[in-house]
């Protein structure tokens, strides 16, 4: 956070007013740190509770979908008969997860136990630092902040291999190599189909690709990426991998509740295995936060007129809308088979985000055309997103049809 | 075309999220403790003694202590003590009465069957499931205080059932009363026949039928015979 508060409205300015007032109380070579450490501090209280929140908030939608009505009993314990809507549910998990017994295997690795939830929570978090949460707020400034992103993403994987072998658990070890599996599959399209954004932008900085998207047609139609054809594609196919990268339903095998034993978090117990979920929030919400800022035109009103709202609640609102999606798709969807799940990121997403980034570069040459050649350039890219959609979507199934059931008749 | 499946996922689940906010046939759930929902008529936990009259349990239990159901209860949990003397019965007749009657829930399999095999209506099954206890010797070992219910209360649980019992039941009173009223008819006329004449032998076999019809006017004879046998005798 170079740039100190300027022009802006007052809720604008705020944290950065109050940021740097509460620097100024510490002597001058201590301010650096003091700065950082501010920044560190509000994204951790910031995004625990809203990690708080998304667990009781993802319950309660979940039973609505299903018909149900999700947790709704735990109030405050000193007010009898309080409910709160359930609202402190994750508190209440907080403590019985802390009072659990913690139980290491006897021939578990001791250190590589205990270090992989810390580091797959301290993996998680570091992405946060290089995502703009609105006008100059972004906690460190980089010009290779994808590359920074992807590289610490990427880290949580080594964490997750740590704890199934740390475990020293056959079924923990084959799990960790399963999920490391689909993670890394699915690492490719999910940079392929980031790479549109760098090279249509022109820049490997958050803050950019965020600023890259101001403005509007006719005061209206917002300048975001997803309103371009190679955009929305481009969002789809990151929506898809980002389920799959942090281990979302429907792409969460590698903790199947329902038919594994946690796979490979089966010797993890008590506020550990609670670390793991923690982290997987994280990354859920820090890959919402990219794709916020990637495709959604981050931390950008969606109206002139409603520029007057704070860029950081326009970046929040954005952020809930995803994560509010990711569980809507959890609730609907059903679980993938191992093979189904390689099949379409090999077969069908590698090829089409390899596409998209054609299209991408089509559109960024394209870029002087106007008058009626603008309708030309929107057919183009359009017909390059729909075409090899339906082709490679055909193909995906063929030859595998419904399956027939000799024995099963219903 | 491929992800019209899914499309078409996203909007039943939608439409179920929307729905559970204003269609209350779509959300079924009964919050338990504050909400109830009603159990069905036939629904059974644990035995009760049926007693008549809500003031008096113990003076008016139906149980004349014949101990049949404890000795068909499968897992022998009926535990019965006989009196010694006798006490009048809801007919007036003097019966045995159970000084001990208990129960142990926890060992109780709720099959039913001694409320079936009881010839008095005396034994019913009760609808009670919230029977958590923190001792099984005090609070699950229910004594005959604790499982007399009054007949009010069988009523209130299972109504069509109570209300078949109470008409037997009256039905057996009134023909005990024609009995006792035919017994002492013939009582009367054997007395004026003995004051009258010596020669009253014939006057005595005419007595038998009367008994014999009160026994018949029972309902159900077939499978009741027992029942209204036992109380006329």
């Amino acid at each position: 956070m170079s740039v100190t508060a300027e022009a802006g409205t007052f809720l604008e300015r705020a944290p950065l007013v109050l940021r740097d007032a509460v620097v100024q109380w510490f002597p001058a070579p201590l301010q650096w740190l003091a700065h950082h450490l501010i920044t560190i501090v509000a994204i951790l209280a910031v995004f625990g509770v809203f990690f708080a929140f998304t667990t009781v908030a993802e319950r309660k939608l979940l039973g609505r979908l299903q018909n149900r009505l999700g947790p709704n009993r735990a109030g405050l314990p000193w007010i009898k008969g309080s409910k709160l809507f359930g609202l402190t549910q994750p508190f209440a998990d907080a403590v019985k997860a802390l009072t659990k017994e913690d139980i290491v295997p006897a021939a578990a690795d001791k250190l590589l136990h205990f270090l992989a939830p810390v580091l797959v929570v301290a993996f998680s978090l570091m992405t946060f630092a290089v995502l703009p949460f609105g006008r100059n707020l972004i906690p460190v400034e980089l010009d290779a902040a994808l590359l920074y992103f992807f590289a610490a993403g990427s880290a949580t994987e080594l964490a997750i291999f740590m704890a199934g072998w740390a475990s020293r658990n056959k079924y923990s070890l084959l799990a960790a190599m399963r999920a490391l599996a689909q993670v890394i599959s699915y690492e490719l399209p999910l940079m392929l189909s980031v790479v549109p954004v760098v090279l249509v932008v022109g820049s490997l900085s958050t803050s950019e690709i965020a600023l890259a998207q101001g403005g509007w047609t006719f005061g209206f139609l917002p300048h975001w990426h997803v309103f371009t054809p190679w955009g929305f594609f481009g969002f789809l196919l990151f929506l898809v991998a980002a389920l799959a990268e942090s281990n979302r339903a429907p792409f969460d095998l590698p903790e199947a509740e329902s038919e594994l034993i946690a796979g490979h978090l089966t010797e993890y117990s008590g506020f550990k295995y609670a670390l793991f979920f923690m982290a997987e929030y994280f990354g859920l919400t820090a890959l919402s936060g990219l794709g916020v800022t990637l495709f959604l035109g981050g931390w950008q009103a969606p109206f002139a007129f409603l520029e007057f709202i704070p860029s950081y609640a326009w970046f929040m609102l954005k952020l809930i809308g995803m994560i509010g999606f990711f569980i809507w798709a959890r609730g609907t969807l059903l679980r993938l088979r191992i093979d189904q799940l390689t099949r379409l990121a090999w077969q069908f997403m590698v090829p089409l985000a390899l596409i998209n980034l054609g299209n991408a570069a089509f559109w960024a040459l394209t870029s002087g055309w106007s008058g009626p050649l603008q309708f030309v350039r929107w057919g183009v890219s359009i017909a390059l997103v729909v075409g090899p959609f339906i082709l490679l979507g055909r193909g995906l199934n063929g030859g595998r049809g419904p399956r027939t059931y000799r024995y099963a008749t219903s | 075309m491929l992800g019209s499946g899914i499309l078409k996922g996203l909007a039943v689940t939608a439409k179920n999220f929307v729905g559970s906010y204003h269609d209350p046939a779509r959300m079924v759930t009964v919050q338990y403790p504050e909400e109830r929902s009603k159990l069905p008529e036939n629904y059974r936990s644990f035995p009760l003694l049926v007693c008549e009259d809500a003031a008096d349990p113990m003076g008016t239990l139906r149980c004349v202590a014949c101990q049949i159901c404890e000795k068909e209860c499968p897992p022998q949990c009926i535990y019965i003590e006989k009196s010694k003397d006798k006490k009048p019965d809801a007919t007036g007749k003097p019966q045995l009465y159970p000084t001990v009657f208990a129960i142990d829930t926890s060992v109780c399999m709720g099959c039913g069957i001694c409320a079936e095999v009881c010839p008095f209506d005396s034994i019913k099954m009760d609808q009670v499931f919230e029977v958590a206890a923190t001792d099984r010797f005090t609070e699950l070992l229910l004594n005959r205080e604790q499982l007399a219910k009054p007949n009010s209360y069988y009523h209130s649980i299972h109504p069509t059932e109570a209300a078949e019992v109470d008409a037997r039941l009256a039905a057996a009173r009134l023909a005990a009363e024609e009995k006792a009223k035919a017994a002492a008819a013939a009582a009367a006329a054997k007395a004026a026949a003995a004051a009258t004449a010596k020669p009253a032998a014939p006057a005595q076999p005419p007595s038998a039928p009367p008994t014999a019809s009160a026994s018949s006017t029972a309902p159900a004879p077939g499978a009741e015979a027992p029942k209204s046998y036992s109380r006329v005798s």
